[in-house]
This record gives C-alpha cells, structure tokens and sequence, in this order.
C-alpha cells in the first residue's frame, strides 16, 4: 500500500522520513562489504525483475487476483540488507517516474515496506529456513505484507485521517487475505526456483543464537499482536493521535472537539498505550534484529 | 593508430582446456593463431565451444594452457592491457549496452582506460559518428532498433581503440538492411577480428579463413570455402547437411 | 506508456529545462512542504501554489492537458478518501485532500517532466543520496522495460496454453513459474551484463559522467520560487 502525499500528518511524515534516513544509512554502513560496484548490475537487474513482477497477475480465486509484492522473496534471494535497498530503490522509483506514493511519504514507505516488510519477510527464513524452509518462506511473506499493511493502516489512523471501524476492519482483513497470498506466491516462486538452480535461494546458516531466536520470536508475537491491537482498538489510535496533537488538524471544528476530558478513562488510555508501545516495539525489534544479522553476515 | 604488434601473431592459443565449474568439458586442447588484420569465421554447432574459447582471450573465462595477446600471456596482471586490445561484441546487445544513454555507454571503456571525461565524451563522438549513430547521442538504449544497438556496441568497442575485434554471432536478430550496414563497417576496419557466426554469407563476404570446432576441439582451420564444403556448414548442399547430420547422429 | 511519454517529455529543451536539477528538486521539496502544511481553507496560499505550478508547465513546453490528466491518476485513491472523511462530517479535510494529494502529484510530474533520469539521479546524488542507491536506480530503470516486455512475453506464452483456464492451484504454480524463470533470466543477464563490463576495462569502480555545474540563474531560480512560496504560506 503506497501512501501518497498529504495522507498523513506533518509530524508523521516528517519522523518517517528521520527514520527511514536513518535506518537505509545503517544499512549501507553494516552491509558496506556486500555491496561492491560489481554487485550493483546484479541488484539493479532484481530490482527491476521484481518491479516487473508485481504486474503479473496471480489467479487466486473467481474474479479475483493477487499480486507479488516481493520483499521477502528478495530477502531469501538476495540477503537482508540488499533486499532492503533495492525495495527502497523500488519505492523511489514508483514514486518519482510512476507517482505512485507520495515523495514526502516516501519515507513512510519505505519504512514499512523496504525496511519493516523486508525484515519482517526474513527473520523466519532465518530462524528455521534450515530445517523448515517451506513454512519459513510462506511466514516471510505472509508476515511482511501484514506487517507494512498494519503500520500503513495505523499511521494513518495516527494522522487523523478519518475511517469507519467497518472500513478499518475491512481494510485488515484485506491486508491479511494479501498477506497470504504473498505467503503463498514466495513459496511457490523459490520452489520453482529450487528447481532451476538450487543455488538461487541458499539455505541460511543455522541460527545458533539464542538471542537471535528469542528476538525472533518477539518479532513475531509483536507482529501479530500490532496486528490485533490495531484491529481492536483503531479508535484508540485515532485518538492518541489527536491527544498527542500530531494528528493533521483542519481549519473547522469537527465533533471529536466536543469530547469532553471525562472521556479519557484509564481503560482506554491503557488500549492506546498498548497500541503506540506496540508500533514502536515492532520497528526496535526489527532494528535491533537488523543489526544482529547485519553482523553475523559480516563475522 | 599505428599496429604495434608486426607480423607476429595478435592471439596465439596452446593447447587450451576448460571446464565448467558442474565439471563440463567445454575446452579440449585448442591450438590457434590469429594475424594481424586477419579475419577468422568461428564455425560449429552450438555448444561446441565458439563463445567460451572467445571468453578466453579476454580473461573473462581462465582456462588452463597458454593464451598470448600481442605478445602479453592473459594473466591476472596483463587483463586491464588485453582489454584494451581485445574489443568484444556480445551476442546481446542489451546486456551490452548496460548504461543509461547511448553517449555514457560507449564514453565506459575509455573513462576505464583513465580517459578523463572531456576526452572521453570526443572519443564517443567520433565512434559514433565512424558508425552512422551520431544522432542517437542522449537516447536511452531501450529506444534503438536491433540493428542500431548492435552499432552502438560496435562503437562502445571502437572507442577504446583496439586492435582485435572479436563479434559474438553478430547478426542475430539483424534484418538484411542492418546485416548489410553491418558488414560494410566491419569491412572497412583494419583491426583483426574473429567472427563467431553461423552466417555462411556473413563470414565469407568478410574473410578467406575460418576455424571449424566441434565439442570443445579446433578440428579444422584453414580456406572458408573448404570448411564450409568438408563440413557441409550452408544451405546449399541441403541434402547433404541432411546425410550429415545422421552420419553424426545430431 | 507513462514512462515513455515521461521520458520524451524530459527530452526537452525549455528554460525549465536548463535549470541545473539540484535547483528543480529543491523547489519542489519546498512546494510539497508548503503544500502539505497549509490549511485546506487557505485559499491565497492554495492559488498562489497553482499559479506556481501552471507557469511552471507552460514555460516548460509540456501539453497542460496532458500533464493535468495523467496527475488525475491520483483521483480514485483520494476521491475515496475524501468521501469518507466527509461522511465522518470533516468537509474541509476531505477537500484539502483531494486538492493538495492532486497538486502533488502535479508537481513531481512536472519534474520528471523536465529533467531526463540520469541527470535527476546526478543530482539525488549531489544532494547526498548514497552512491548505492543512486547506482541501483540507474541500472533498475536500464532493465526496467527491458524486462517487463519479457514478463509480458512469458504471460502471452502461458496464456496460449491455455494459462487462464485450470484449477487455482495449477494456475498458481503457472505463474510463479513464469517469475521463476524471468528471474533466472535476470539473473543471468546480469552475468552478462558483469562479462561486458569486465571486457571494456571495468575496474571495479563505476564513475559518473556529466557534472553538474549550478549557476547563477539557479540561484535566482531557486531563491525566488522558493521565498514566494513560503510567502504565499506564511501570509
């Protein structure tokens, strides 16, 4: 889902684009090694590959059809870092020669499609790619479009745009039928592509860190659970936006002026802090998972 | 553009063997020389080994045996000079033609052999303009017809000033127009050149030699005209390519 | 094709055009964020950004029609929007984003619409974008059209055999084959494109081609859609 420009709230965009800057910095400088000039033809070539590839149409079922996104795949094809800045590559482009996303919410994009999809694609891969490598694939994709889907969904609810809880409902469980059909399209790809040559998509070496597991499995569980939170309580997002004031604010008065301040009970406010801690956890775990492979591929 | 290299071969290959990293045997013992301003048609059946003895003499591919350019053995240190003497035409002109415009593309060879832009821009120009596509200078190679991509590698090549020219099945998807055009530039360019074709006509209206290879060996070379007949390499012993082809079981 | 007609458009030669890229990216990031910080109600500011815009396509020589259309792609997406927004009874919000998410839009077509790739990735680069990513775009835009023409040809294939009849299962594995293979195509093409490279003397470091000289007209340029624009904002 590529947000355009004048979606989200100045705060929003603006600390997206901070982060997004910060995040492809650390990249590049973790992965300086892997990515020589005589690389670059290489990820250049997949990174239109997968540009041409969205555009094929998926059968998934009567009248409907579905769409590769590709982050994962080019996390299991191309290693972690790479696949993050060939996607970013991807979101620029798109958004620049296609309009397709807006330029200043193009760090919004990339965050949650280059950076936290691309992650979120890989880390199952690989914790147990080694021994499970066909539901490590399908998790990958499945959890990378959940993931971007739910923190596009939520940075806009945070920015104050205006959606019906059956619109956000809607809209979620969209992001999970997409999800897994992602799931499915990774897997069934990098078996076509075992086939071929096994050494498109190599096995990852075995996660011998605890650590690594443990945050893992964090990754996931928060995965899921930023997910559910924000199909719980959107309205809870929605109002932390405007309480934290970063929601976009029109020149009129709207209904939601009239609340008065009895209205912020604890319960809800429990909810809310639930929901932003949640974001904000998902994308430290990713970072943090980031740079521990970051590492271990460099050791 | 004086020849630096008098009457002592250009190439001379002993005894050349390759194999692919899955074990393939592609080289078998291949023994050539190629003279300065010599034309030599690579003949033979698809998978005997044209491309991958032509990957050779540049060092993109290293084999085991001795390979000389212009006196230089094709080792490690030498590879920067042998490119520079050795310009390659691959057979797929967008692999080729890799950078965003026509002018940046061919300008690649001389800014690698330390040209500094200005001077590399004019080397581009003259080539281009040598090879009919001064025009094209700011197109994007996605724009140009076969024909003109494969001028502009041409071009790419020429402008690094060498003095082998070696062309990958230089005629494929060509139409006869660009096939001709083609054939009257490399008519009129002194280097020598090696042309890996299955274009009898091609090869014949450009030089007098060819070298015939068959799974991996140089099992012939000498007069075009005898190969082509001996190995019944054209059209026009039809039948007899047929009879051929069930003598070795194709 | 967009791209194509985006591409040939960019081949101008309009005073717009002359303009050193670095100066035309600044002055859009100051409209976009103009743009976006302006109230929905804020008409002067909201005329000044469209007259702006509009002189900036026609001293550019681009079709106006043409351009407005293909920024109304944006439309659907934001018309949707809007209309929720609206129902949820915030009137001016629904407006402010359709007008502005379309004038965007507007906006970074008239750059693309004047400066030809390699020159705005010259410039991104200038302006502090990594190396990496600035590479990455050139040979992803090289390929790009190259290989979806394959893509088509591999889905024109599978159609002929009878590619959209079948159980979704069967259909499924179809069309990740297809990918599967134009992946290995790529792949392989890139290898090519490696061997290429390595024959013109590639030494391990790419090197870019035309500077970027930034004038004295850019300055001017620069400075003075940019003063009037946050004028028109902060007013």
């Amino acid at each position: 889902m590529h947000i355009p420009d004048n979606f989200l709230s100045t705060p929003v965009w603006a600390a997206l684009d901070g982060v997004s800057i910060a995040a492809i910095g650390l990249t590049i400088r973790r992965a300086g090694r892997e990515l020589p000039d005589t690389r670059i033809p290489l990820l250049g070539v997949m990174g239109a590959f997968v540009f041409a590839a969205q555009m094929i149409n998926f059968p998934v079922g009567p009248g409907t059809s579905g769409h590769l996104v590709g982050g994962a795949l080019l996390a299991c094809a191309l290693g972690p870092a790479p696949a993050v800045l060939v996607m970013t590559t991807i979101l620029a482009t798109q958004a620049f020669v296609f309009q397709d996303g807006g330029v200043l919410a193009l760090g919004a994009n990339v965050f949650n499609m280059a950076v936290l999809g691309v992650l979120a694609g890989y880390l199952p891969f690989r914790l147990i790619g080694a021994t499970r490598r066909g539901l490590a694939i399908f998790s990958g994709g499945f959890l990378s479009v959940l993931a971007s889907g739910s923190l596009a969904l939520s940075e806009l609810l945070i920015s104050g745009v205006r959606m019906p809880r059956p619109l956000i409902i809607t809209s979620l469980g969209f992001f999970a039928v997409n999800a897994l059909i992602e799931g499915a399209i990774t897997v069934s790809v990098i078996q076509a592509l075992d086939k071929l040559n096994p050494g498109f998509v190599q096995k990852p070496a075995a996660a011998r860190s605890r650590v690594l597991a443990a945050l893992g499995a964090a990754g996931l569980a928060l995965g899921v659970a930023g997910f559910l939170i924000a199909s719980s309580a959107p309205d809870a997002i929605q109002n932390l936006g405007q309480t934290l004031g970063i929601s976009e604010k029109s020149g009129f008065q709207t209904p939601m002026a009239n609340y008065t301040a009895g209205n912020f009970e604890s319960a809800w406010l429990r909810r809310a802090t639930a929901g932003l801690t949640g974001l904000l956890l998902i994308w430290a775990v990713c970072a943090a998972g980031a740079r521990m492979i970051a590492r271990r591929r460099s050791a | 553009m004086t020849a630096s290299c008098p009457m002592k071969p250009v190439i001379e290959v002993r005894d050349l063997h390759f194999s692919y990293a899955d074990g393939t045997l592609a080289l078998d013992g291949v023994n050539f020389t190629l003279y300065p301003g010599e034309t030599v048609a690579l003949l033979g059946a698809n998978g005997s080994g044209k491309t991958t003895f032509a990957l050779q003499l540049n060092g993109i591919l290293q084999g085991a045996g001795s390979i000389e350019v212009c006196g230089l053995p094709v080792i490690k240190e030498n590879l920067p000079a042998i490119r520079s003497k050795i310009g390659m035409v691959f057979q797929d002109s967008d692999e080729q033609l890799f950078m965003p415009t026509v002018l940046e593309d061919v300008a690649f060879g001389p800014l690698n052999q330390g040209c500094n832009p200005d001077e590399a821009v004019a080397r581009a120009g003259a080539t281009l303009q040598q090879v009919g596509m001064e025009h094209a200078l700011s197109k994007a190679p996605y724009h140009l017809s076969a024909g003109e991509k494969r001028k502009v590698a041409l071009a790419g090549v020429l402008a690094m000033r060498p003095e082998i020219l070696v062309l990958d099945e230089p005629t494929t998807f060509l139409d006869p127009p660009a096939q001709h055009n083609l054939l009257h530039l490399l008519q009129d360019l002194p280097q020598a050149k090696l042309i890996v074709t299955h274009d009898m006509m091609f090869a014949r209206a450009l030089g007098r030699r060819a070298a015939f290879f068959e799974r991996g060996k140089l099992v012939a070379d000498g007069p075009i005209d005898e190969i082509i007949g001996r190995f019944q390499w054209d059209y026009s012993a039809f039948d007899a390519a047929l009879r051929y082809s069930a003598q070795r079981r194709l | 094709m967009h791209h194509v007609l985006i591409d040939h458009w960019s081949q101008g030669s309009s005073p717009l055009h002359a303009r050193d890229p670095r100066a035309k990216i600044l002055v859009l990031l100051i409209f976009l964020i103009v743009l976006a910080t302006t109230p929905a109600n804020a008409f002067v500011t909201l005329v000044i950004d469209i007259a702006v815009l509009t002189s900036g396509v026609l001293l550019a020589g681009l079709p106006p029609v043409g351009l407005f259309l293909r920024a109304a792609a944006i439309l659907p997406f934001s018309l949707t929007f809007a209309l929720i927004t609206w129902l949820a009874g915030d009137l001016w919000r629904a407006v402010g984003l359709v007008e502005k998410s379309y004038l965007s839009t507007a906006a970074v077509l008239l750059l693309v619409g004047t400066t030809p790739l390699t020159r705005l990735l010259g410039a991104l680069e200038a302006l502090g974008v990594p190396r990496v990513l600035v590479l990455l775009a050139q040979f992803l835009y090289r390929y790009l059209f190259v290989i979806s023409e394959q893509a088509q040809h591999l889905r024109l294939a599978a159609a002929c055999r009878g590619g959209s009849a079948g159980p979704p299962r069967s259909r499924l594995q179809a069309a990740a084959g297809a990918i599967a293979v134009l992946f290995a195509r790529s792949y392989y093409r890139a290898e090519g494109i490696h061997r290429a490279m390595l024959a013109r003397g590639f030494g391990g470091r790419l090197s870019l081609l035309n500077p970027l000289r930034f004038g004295a007209r850019d300055a001017a340029f620069t400075a003075t859609i940019g003063l009037l624009l946050v004028l028109a904002r902060v007013q």
